[in-house]
């Protein structure tokens, strides 16, 4: 083989900047982020479904919800537990933002990490974002 | 052991017969014993006001002047943050005014009393019973209730306006830009628009859905009256047993729901 040396070292190049991104970030993973409950949230202890569900699927219900609101008017969902609450996202103390006041420690967090981007608040009023010293 | 066709096929056969018993035995293993689970169940409220088909009466003759309309209007428009566009082009309009040989084209004509000539009259969306509009939506962003009153669904709308061109009465408004600057004082208790969705009146749903009637039935001093129309006992049959009404544009054949006594 003629230029073995060329060659090889050319190919340690190559795959050096090939994997660079793989190397460059290892380690660096940060962390999943975990959304801050609210204080009213905290007292409640339970959602509208469990919190594991609640993770992967409201979405889900965010999109039934407004159909059955919109389509249907009915606007109260009872847990089938006696709690029951306004099908809303921003209206009123029962609706989510009602206990989930603050939108950028808890919707924001998760989404921004997963660079979702969902268009709820082009429409639909966020809650007023209290000042620190305010939350405590 | 040794290999025959035999064996192979009783292997084969309790092999298929093992798949298959396996979703079966899922289905039992499922439905017995989480019985218990309690279902969750949506309803609506128990002092929701109904109707079999709503409609509205519009007392003229309790308006003089443009003054008269100007507190029902802003009550409706502020409730469901209506914004206020500088240019009228983008003007976005729930409830208005508007004159008479504008409101009612095919009874105009140049000689008609002074009274009538002068009023402003209010003019909304007329929650037809065959409203073009919801013909018309393609994604079916628009629709019609079973009480009559003919919704939006914005989340729905991708802005093509052909409801506009389809709606007789002019009763929709696109936001051409951005609305929320333009919102004077936000109702945190209804969600706003976004730039390039359709708007117009939805006969209060939210309002009637927690038992309070129309905003501006409530600002108007009973000179708007909203009731159920299929029903002969009601308050606004009694209106329209007791008093000339007319519509808009009936000739048309949409059948609005909106009656003005005059």
């Amino acid at each position: 083989m003629y230029d073995k040396n060329k060659i090889v070292a050319g190919l340690v190049i190559f795959v050096a900047i090939v994997t660079f991104p793989f190397w460059y970030n290892l380690g660096n993973a940060s962390s999943a982020p975990e959304p801050k409950l609210s204080e009213k949230a905290k007292a409640a202890k339970e959602c509208v479904v469990p919190k594991e569900s609640m993770k992967s699927e409201h979405m889900r219900i965010l999109d039934l919800w407004r159909d059955t609101v919109v389509r249907d008017a009915n606007r109260i969902y009872n847990t089938g537990k006696g709690k029951t609450f306004n099908m809303s996202l921003s209206t009123g103390e029962e609706s989510c933002t009602g206990c989930h006041d603050n939108k950028a420690e808890f919707c924001d967090k998760c989404h921004n990490y997963a660079s979702v981007d969902p268009y709820c608040w082009d429409c639909h009023i966020a809650p007023k974002e209290k000042k620190p010293e305010e939350n405590k | 052991m040794e290999n025959s066709r035999r064996s192979f096929l009783k292997v084969a056969g309790i092999t298929a017969l093992g798949i298959g018993t396996k979703p079966v035995l899922d289905v039992f293993a499922s439905s017995g014993g989480h019985g218990e689970e309690p279902k969750p169940e949506v309803y609506s409220n128990e002092k929701a006001l109904t109707a079999e088909k709503w409609g509205m009466v519009i007392d003229t003759t309790k308006f003089h002047s443009a003054e008269d309309l100007a507190p029902i209007i802003e009550a409706c428009h502020k409730i469901h943050n209506v914004p206020d566009l500088p240019d009228s082009k983008h003007e976005i309009m729930w409830l208005w005014e508007d004159e008479y040989k504008h409101v009612f084209t095919h009874r105009e004509h140049e000689l008609i009393n002074d009274r009538i000539k002068h009023l402003p009259f209010l003019v909304l969306c007329n929650h037809c019973e065959k409203p073009a509009c919801v013909r018309a939506c393609p994604t079916k962003a628009t629709f019609k209730r079973d009480d009559g009153i003919v919704l939006m669904d914005f989340h729905r709308c991708i802005g093509c306006r052909f409801c506009m061109a389809a709606c007789p009465y002019g009763s929709r408004s696109f936001n051409f830009r951005d609305p929320r600057p333009f919102i004077k004082e936000e109702n945190k208790e209804f969600p706003t628009r976004m730039k390039g969705v359709v708007e117009k009146c939805n006969f209060c749903a939210e309002r009637l859905a927690v038992g309070k009637m129309p905003a501006c039935v409530e600002a108007s001093n009973g000179a708007i009256t909203v009731g159920d129309l299929d029903d002969p006992e009601s308050e606004v049959r009694e209106l329209l047993r007791t008093n000339y009404t007319i519509r808009r544009k009936p000739d048309l054949g949409a059948g609005p729901s909106v009656y003005y006594i005059v």
